[in-house]
């Protein structure tokens, strides 16, 4: 086994291996701390990093942080690496393969080219070695591109999820948020609902309600009730109007475990949605979430600190073709993000590792009211990741969701991104906007005024 | 703010009565009036101030006393709340001066112990400062009516639920019951819950306990919770268990 070791200050820091290496190197996190696994000062994880830069890429196909022959991720890791795509960057270290990532010449195209090269770990060691303004930076040159009635990705343009969740799964409360973010030009990515009650009948009704909707107003857009991939799996079964398949996923075998799902499960879920045929403009049928602790919380991270954790999920997406992954950043608490530089930090790295394995990443922007955070640290990670180019965020009414109880983005969050930074909907469904009167010549929002068959549609509920 | 605002979104806010979600909000451009970033601002501050406000375990303390109940101050193994709130681990352990606290109410309990009762600060003192006292002058009666032995009530600082498991197994007590402040929402950020642990030791998982929650003005009464807890006891020495597996007391009553 190889040896890891560095004299930083007359101080020799010995490090076990690989995994020690990078858990060390990783920027300070509380889930890490809560681990076991965080280096114990500042100069050991500056001695740390030194060590890591000065890795082989080629070394993360040698040593397995997570077992190969117990974990059925790291054996998709390894079974699936394409190694041609790995060739141009093979010879590279870690160091070296940061400063490739911000060169000139490394463009949209070559990022795409060796992105199959790229295993969770090398994106996981490359990201412990950037600034923040790298990850923006690198991931912003990235296109990933998505199609299943909306077209989501590309270079310029901002979609949201309309998560129109209500404490009770009320159908009018739901509608009625659904119409509200739907005059504010939000719902392109997803119009999608967490559900209170997980069972298979209450989830059909939801996703009818869904369905309905759509087609009264002939929206592009997909649709998603976010129950277990075993009720969706059902509901295709018995020809519900399935869209897309959600589920989180986390890094590890024995983490997605404890969610109930392995990669057949996923694999026949996908299948199953494929069959369908509903998409109109493309076939990404799969929409994941994710987040870094999610791995710990389920007692199954092997000593692996939680943002490599995190881009090992990314693998597992990635087999999917999904439309949607979404990092819900701050959701699990202070214990693993603790303050607004943290939930930052983590957000830029999840985003930037999804993008660099070839991933269309949407970011749930989001804390709890125990964590060191608020909507200012909120608006500060939107606004990074709408430089980084983030392809969706979640548009939640007044940014308060009052069925999970946390805070995320509202729908003039998203607003305000797009009028700073003069990104646009989606195409088909900013044509909706314009054709209903929502959107002006400009791509701007317009009162709702105008927007007569939604505002008669109001009428009626009321 | 004296102004209104310049236009009012056609019929948009009779929205609001389907949902509690924040819907039908003016606009300024793109974004939120002034009015709803205040009030925004204003739910976040309750939700902020209910974990942070230090908890006052001397009103506590002289509240139950005033009703001649006796209690011990113990406090967690986190130090302070930032500790407390990135290791829920150290929350579920008391440290070494309180063990030695709980030993000793042990060796002065008469008898055996059937209920230890923990008031813990969990994420919301506010929670606690406004609901346990009231629900415990509902709850204590019954027990006494059942003969129930209660140990000293405890008073738990920096505390995550599953201190109680450690409490419960010094004072030797049949059942622990611990009243906790819930993690705060922008909607309600003084919610108590209570959690029941059958034979409490250290090591017992979640899925061996029993939870009534959302209990404050406006959520479940006092009484009302009183009166669920009391069924679930009943129902928890009736069956020696709790958790999953518990049946409440007026379930178990209909089968016989």
């Amino acid at each position: 086994m190889p040896q890891y070791r560095y004299t930083l200050g007359g101080h020799t820091y010995h490090f076990r291996d690989l995994k020690t290496v990078m858990a060390k190197a990783s920027p300070l996190k509380s889930g890490d701390g809560l681990a076991g696994v965080s280096a114990t000062s500042e100069a050991e994880r500056s001695a740390a990093k030194f060590v890591l830069a000065d890795l082989p890429l080629a070394n993360f196909l040698n040593e397995a942080l997570v077992p190969y022959e117990t974990d059925a991720v790291t054996r998709l890791i390894i079974d699936t690496h394409d190694t041609d795509a790995f060739a141009p960057i093979s010879s590279m270290t870690v160091g070296e393969f940061r400063d490739w990532l911000l060169a000139y010449g490394t463009d949209a195209e070559r990022l795409r080219s060796v992105a199959s090269g790229i295993t969770p770990e090398m994106a996981a060691a490359v990201s412990k070695l950037m600034r923040n303004q790298d990850l923006v930076l690198v991931a912003s040159k990235i296109e990933t591109i998505t199609r299943f009635r909306t077209t989501v990705g590309l270079q310029g343009h901002l979609s949201t999820r309309l998560q129109p969740n209500h404490p009770t799964d009320d159908p009018k409360g739901i509608a009625a948020t659904i119409l509200d973010g739907l005059l504010h030009g939000i719902g392109d990515a997803v119009i999608g609902i967490n559900p209170v009650a997980d069972d298979i009948q209450a989830a059909t009704q939801l996703l009818q309600l869904l369905d309905d909707l759509r087609q009264r107003h002939e929206m592009p857009v997909q649709t998603c009730v976010l129950t277990h991939i075993t009720n969706t799996l059902a509901m295709i079964d018995n020809d519900g109007p399935v869209d897309l398949v959600f589920q989180s996923i986390a890094g590890t075998e024995a983490a997605n475990k404890s969610f109930g799902v392995t990669l057949d499960l996923l694999r026949d879920a996908h299948q199953g949605a494929l069959s369908l045929e509903r998409g109109r403009v493309g076939s990404n049928v799969m929409y994941f979430e994710t987040g870094q602790g999610s791995a710990l919380s389920a007692e199954a991270h092997h000593d692996v600190d939680q943002q490599t954790l995190e881009a090992r999920a990314y693998a597992v997406a990635r087999q999917y073709d999904p439309l949607l992954v979404n990092t819900v950043v701050g959701f699990i608490g202070p214990e693993y993000l603790y303050d607004g530089k943290q939930i930052i930090r983590a957000g830029l790295e999840d985003h930037f590792c999804g993008k660099l394995l070839g991933l269309p990443m949407g970011c749930d922007i989001c804390y709890t009211n125990h964590a060191e955070a608020d909507q200012n640290d909120m608006d500060n990670l939107l606004t990074l990741l709408g430089a980084a180019g983030v392809n969706f965020i979640m548009g939640v009414p007044g940014a308060d969701d009052v069925m999970l109880n946390y805070q995320s983005t509202s729908f003039n969050d998203a607003n305000y991104l797009r009028q700073l930074m003069g990104l646009r909907c989606a195409p088909e469904f900013e044509t909706w906007l314009e054709k209903i009167g929502l959107m002006d010549g400009a791509h701007r929002l317009l009162p709702p005024d105008n927007a007569t068959p939604l505002l008669g549609y109001l009428k009626e509920m009321v | 703010m004296t102004k209104p605002p310049a236009k009012k979104t056609m019929g948009l806010e009779r929205l609001r009565t389907f949902t509690p979600a924040r819907i039908g909000l003016d606009r300024a451009g793109s974004s939120l009036t002034t009015r709803d970033i205040l009030t925004f601002d204003r739910d976040h501050a309750h939700a902020r101030d209910a974990v942070h406000l230090p908890f006052d375990v001397a009103l506590v303390t002289d509240e139950l006393g005033a009703r001649h109940l006796a209690t011990v101050a113990v406090h967690s193994a986190a130090r302070d709340r930032a500790t407390y709130l990135q290791r829920p681990d150290l929350g579920r352990k008391v440290d070494p001066a309180s063990k030695k606290r709980l030993q000793e109410a042990r060796l002065q309990a008469q008898g055996g112990v059937d209920l230890a009762v923990v008031v813990a600060d969990g994420l919301s003192t506010r929670a606690i400062h406004t609901n346990a006292v009231a629900f415990l002058e509902e709850f204590l009666p019954m027990a006494a009516e059942n003969e129930w032995r209660c140990a000293p009530i405890v008073i738990a600082s920096q505390a995550r639920v599953a201190i109680a498991d450690e409490i419960g197994e010094l004072l030797e007590a049949r059942l622990s019951i611990i009243l906790i402040g819930e993690r705060p929402g922008l909607s309600a950020a003084d919610s108590m819950g209570i959690y029941i642990t059958y034979a409490p030791r250290r090591g017992r998982t979640d899925a061996e306990r029993n939870c009534i929650s959302n209990i404050r003005r406006g959520g479940l009464r006092h009484q009302d919770a009183a009166d669920q807890l009391a069924r679930l006891i009943m129902g928890a020495f009736r069956q020696r268990l709790t958790g999953v597996r518990l049946k409440p007391a007026s379930s178990l009553q209909l089968e016989s």
